[in-house]
């Protein structure tokens, strides 16, 4: 990546001229604001960024950053954003995403991406619902969930967005959310540093479909109890006291509290680079005894497939020597003709 | 025993065996070794889907035709004179297609009793007579002598077993009086970290080749002479492999980068196969996860500034058919290759068909017009794969080129053609010079071909966001506005007709006028042109045009139609083509329309002829 730029960028530079058309009070206003906030202390050239999204109400944001950006359709941005990695390795490439174009249509995408680790970065806007068809259940929504399309409630059980990702071979799992606008900014640039494929699920309100999907993690009343912050090397440690904790019961997790029966030292030290870590934070989401993770997850290094990719050309080019197709014309039996 | 040697002027052979018998191999060996004599040529495989049939079944025979000449040819051949039949199965497929007269060579072991029974004989017809009256049949013990040939070497009698394809081909070797040598030096290349099998082929070959000398069976052996063909340098080239090294030159002289991004689908994946051989020329593929990846990695690829390529066959065009309209509205070039094969749904995956074409003229949602070009050879498909790059690029649109099952797996001597020769191509990407007012336009468009610029990621000053809704002209912004999407629909359609301007005027095969003029577009074009020449040798007032661009279609041809009493147009589907001429150009054409997976060949499309014009 790009990361010799001598510019000096403000916010201003990254937003286009296009009105931005999303509804009043939509979460997405807040994402926007923040990586327009974040990309100037990036260290990319403007002209190096691109944004690739696909279809519905997230995909819209492209429009609205002043890079090179591309709209395309329903559920391939991933697609189209490896092909644009692949043509040019230099380029920082984001993926802007929402629960149905990721994990719906273009879920085969997703998880091909996780594991072929290209160093993109996705921000999946999960609000739990399709906004732009306006009001149907997502693979996000809860079991039940009343909607036009189910009037008796949903039936499917939900993708658990980060758990499907670890199990794709993500090399980088995170989580933040809309109104959470410091960790936000701090998990978009995490994204940005990791190098291989950065997958940020931002939790984000349609106030319009799907008001108050994540009051309780974002009230002032209950956030303390119901969001564990993560922070790598430190304690599992949640509610306003920071009084709460999870441990390992065997290998199950439970809720402990610090006090009489219970100290700092018996809780879950949390470590990005384990899995088994990642994948048990990853299942606490949709357990309504538990809080539900934010911040990194798991973040490891593993080649990316672009320097893989590169690895081999030279190796190719090194054995055979840089050739010309005419060698591969003349090649084989040839005769003659006089 | 003194053998005759008679010089004849054109031969078709078909190698028929079981899947495992190796008949491709041995049909690609005889071809090459064909190509170095100097013959023209032109072959046909024609293999199962299932990749090993049940061994002796019917469903489990491959074939391999080859036709070979003194003269310049341009199919296959519709009927063998000869068939090498390895086993029952093989023999009872294609015997039905073998002329009375012709040559029957066959393996008698393989003729047992559950081979037969596998096969529907009754009796074994090597020795009930049923043959004898009709062709001429020779039956070697192939199993057993190649058995006895490899006695010393300590080898699996399976391993044994399975050269006797080469025993069969050492036999026509010398039937046809070909080198034996250039199949010994590519089995040592072949085979070179396992010397054993080298020995062991080459032990088969030459026995066939001295059995063919010294029985008492075989009297006569025939010469082809070499073909008339313009001086140079020449090859054997099979079609997949042609267009592949069409489009590693487009990116050579374009000095683009290639990118190739596709899902294996029979019959394209040959050209993933040949590119992803050709690092050392700094050529990226990617394997994707299914078909609309592919396409979509190829999209991303173009807007980034690459040479954007993804090749599929029809099922695959169905799945990519949402992201070719993308490649469409966005205006970005895009080669998209589809190998056709017999459809609908999986239909005929190792089959040839020509069914497509309405598919990808029109099966793409909303008004969404794109360049259409096919190629008619397998040497052709180089030129026209690295044409629909040129165009491609030079106009800014998708180009969708069609080939078949035929002609990529098919074979044809070929002139080696130079790069420098290529029609030139020239790239420029936008600079800052293209800034007005402070704004970069990305669909501010040249003139003469409607391209707007190619502005990548990366280019400092040019940021700028493309997409699937549809946009003002010049500026590029999404835009609802009624005569601005009129505007660009028809711009649209105005840029791929703009196209045209490229072709000289379209060539006639014949007269400029005259009874009937056979129309042709992609594989059809051989057995048409050879159908055409038969015909005006008698005296008929015939004449034949081919079709190399689909859409647009050449300015000049509808005053070249009406100067005709009668068209036919022959096309391996139920009447496509003939559906888009007679709606563009008012003409009562007649199709001449055999769907069964195989080319049309050159006698049907002369009968229908003479039911037209008589």
């Amino acid at each position: 990546m790009s990361e010799s730029s001598v510019k000096t960028y403000t916010r201003t530079d990254f937003s286009s001229d296009q009105a931005v058309r999303w509804c009043p009070g939509c979460g997405d206003y807040a994402i926007l604001a923040q990586t327009q906030k974040v990309f100037p202390d990036l260290g990319v050239d403007k002209e190096n960024f691109v944004f690739i999204s696909g279809i519905g109400c997230s995909s819209r944001f492209p429009y609205y950053m002043n890079t090179y950006g591309f709209h395309t359709i329903h559920g391939r941005a991933a697609a189209i954003a490896s092909g644009v990695k692949l043509s040019n390795p230099d380029l920082s490439v984001w993926v802007v995403t929402g629960d149905g174009d990721a994990l719906s249509i273009g879920g085969n995408h997703t998880i091909h991406l996780l594991r072929r680790n290209l160093d993109i970065n996705v921000m999946l806007f999960n609000n739990r619902i399709y906004g732009l068809t306006k009001g149907q259940y997502s693979p996000t929504s809860e079991v039940g969930k009343i909607t036009k399309s189910t009037p008796m409630g949903s039936l499917d059980r939900p993708f658990n967005s980060l758990a499907l990702s670890l199990g794709a071979g993500a090399t980088f799992v995170s989580r933040t959310i809309d109104r959470e606008t410091k960790h936000m900014q701090e998990m978009i640039s995490r994204s940005h540093g990791h190098k291989g494929t950065s997958f940020l699920e931002i939790y984000q309100n349609c106030n319009i479909f799907n008001n108050g999907a994540f009051a309780p993690l974002t009230d002032k009343e209950t956030k303390g109890d119901t969001v564990l912050w993560l922070e790598n090397k430190q304690p599992l440690l949640f509610g306003v006291q920071k009084n709460m904790g999870i441990r390992l019961d065997g290998n199950k997790p439970i809720v402990i509290e610090i006090g009489d029966k219970w100290s700092v030292d018996d809780v879950l030290v949390h470590d990005e680079s384990d899995y088994v870590i990642a994948a048990l934070l990853s299942n606490l989401t949709y357990q309504p005894d538990f809080p539900d993770p934010i911040g990194v997850l798991y973040a490891i290094d593993s080649e990316t497939y672009e320097d893989a990719m590169v690895k081999q050309i030279n190796t190719a080019i090194a054995k055979k020597g840089s050739s010309s197709v005419q060698d591969i014309l003349n090649a084989g039996d040839t005769w003659v003709v006089e | 025993m003194r053998k005759l040697t008679q010089q004849v002027d054109e031969v078709v052979i078909r190698f028929a065996g079981d899947s495992g018998d190796g008949m491709q191999l041995t049909g690609s060996r005889f071809t090459e070794t064909t190509a170095i004599a100097g013959n023209d040529l032109s072959t046909l495989p024609d293999f199962p889907a299932e990749i090993r049939a049940p061994s002796g079944s019917l469903a489990g025979v491959s074939a391999f035709q080859i036709k070979f000449s003194s003269k310049d040819i341009h199919t296959p051949g519709d009927a063998p004179d000869v068939l090498v039949a390895m086993n029952p199965a093989a023999l009872k497929v294609h015997q039905k297609e073998l002329p009375p007269g012709g040559t029957i060579i066959c393996n008698s072991n393989a003729f047992s009793s559950k081979n037969l029974k596998l096969a529907g004989y009754e009796t074994n017809p090597l020795e009930d007579g049923t043959l004898d009256d009709y062709y001429t049949l020779y039956s070697a013990e192939m199993g057993k002598i190649v058995a006895r040939a490899c006695a010393d070497m300590g080898l699996p009698s399976k391993t044994v077993d399975r050269t006797k394809n080469f025993f069969a081909l050492g036999l026509l070797f010398w039937i046809y009086d070909r080198p034996t040598q250039p199949t010994k030096d590519w089995l040592a290349i072949k085979f070179g970290k396992r010397p054993e099998l080298v020995e062991a082929n080459i032990r088969a070959m030459d026995a066939g080749y001295n059995y063919g000398d010294t029985t008492e069976i075989f009297t006569t052996r025939y010469t082809v002479d070499k073909a008339n063909l313009p001086p140079g340098t020449y090859r054997n080239v099979v079609g997949n492999h042609a267009l592949s090294m069409g489009l590693a030159a487009a990116a050579e002289k374009s000095g683009l980068e290639l990118f190739y991004g596709g899902y294996p689908i029979t019959p394209a994946s040959d050209i993933l196969h040949s590119l992803s051989a050709w690092k050392h020329l700094g050529i990226k593929t990617f394997q994707a996860e299914d078909e609309i990846a592919g396409i979509g990695s190829a999209i991303g690829a173009a807007f980034t500034g690459n040479l954007g390529i993804t090749a599929t066959s029809g099922p695959g065009i169905a799945l990519k058919g949402e992201a070719l309209g993308l490649a469409v509205i966005a205006e970005l070039p895009l080669v998209i290759i589809n190998v056709q094969r017999g459809g609908p749904s999986t239909g005929l995956p190792t089959k040839t068909e020509q069914s497509d074409l309405l598919q990808v003229m029109y099966g793409r949602n909303g008004e969404a017009p794109m360049p259409v070009v096919a190629s008619a050879t397998p040497g052709d498909s180089f030129f026209v794969a690295y044409e629909a790059c040129r165009i491609a690029v030079k106009y800014m649109t998708p180009v969708m080129l069609l080939t078949d099952g035929y002609l990529v797996n098919g074979s044809e001597p070929w002139q080696v053609p130079q790069l420098d020769n290529l029609h030139p191509f020239d790239v420029k990407f936008a600079d800052k010079d293209q800034i007005v007012d402070g704004q970069f336009m990305p669909y501010l468009r040249q003139k003469k071909t409607l391209a707007r610029p190619w502005a990548i990621p990366g280019t400092e000053g040019l940021e700028h966001r493309i997409g699937g809704l549809e946009k003002e002209d010049v500026t590029g912004n999404v835009s609802y506005d009624p005569e601005n999407h009129h505007h660009m629909v028809e711009t649209r359609a105005l840029k791929v007709e703009k196209i045209a301007a490229e072709f000289g005027s379209t060539e006639i095969f014949g007269n400029t006028s005259g009874d009937l003029l056979i129309l042709s577009w992609g594989s059809t074009k051989g057995a048409c042109r050879s159908s055409a020449e038969m015909l005006q040798t008698d005296g008929k007032k015939v004449s034949h045009v081919h079709l190399r661009w689909i859409n647009p279609l050449p300015n000049d041809l509808g005053e070249i139609l009406i100067k005709f009493k009668n068209v036919l147009i022959p096309e391996i589907n139920y009447g496509q083509l003939i559906k888009m001429i007679r709606s563009e150009f008012l003409v009562d054409a007649k199709g001449l329309n055999l769907v069964r997976g195989k080319p049309i060949s050159s006698s049907n499309i002369m009968q229908s002829a003479i039911d037209l014009i008589g």
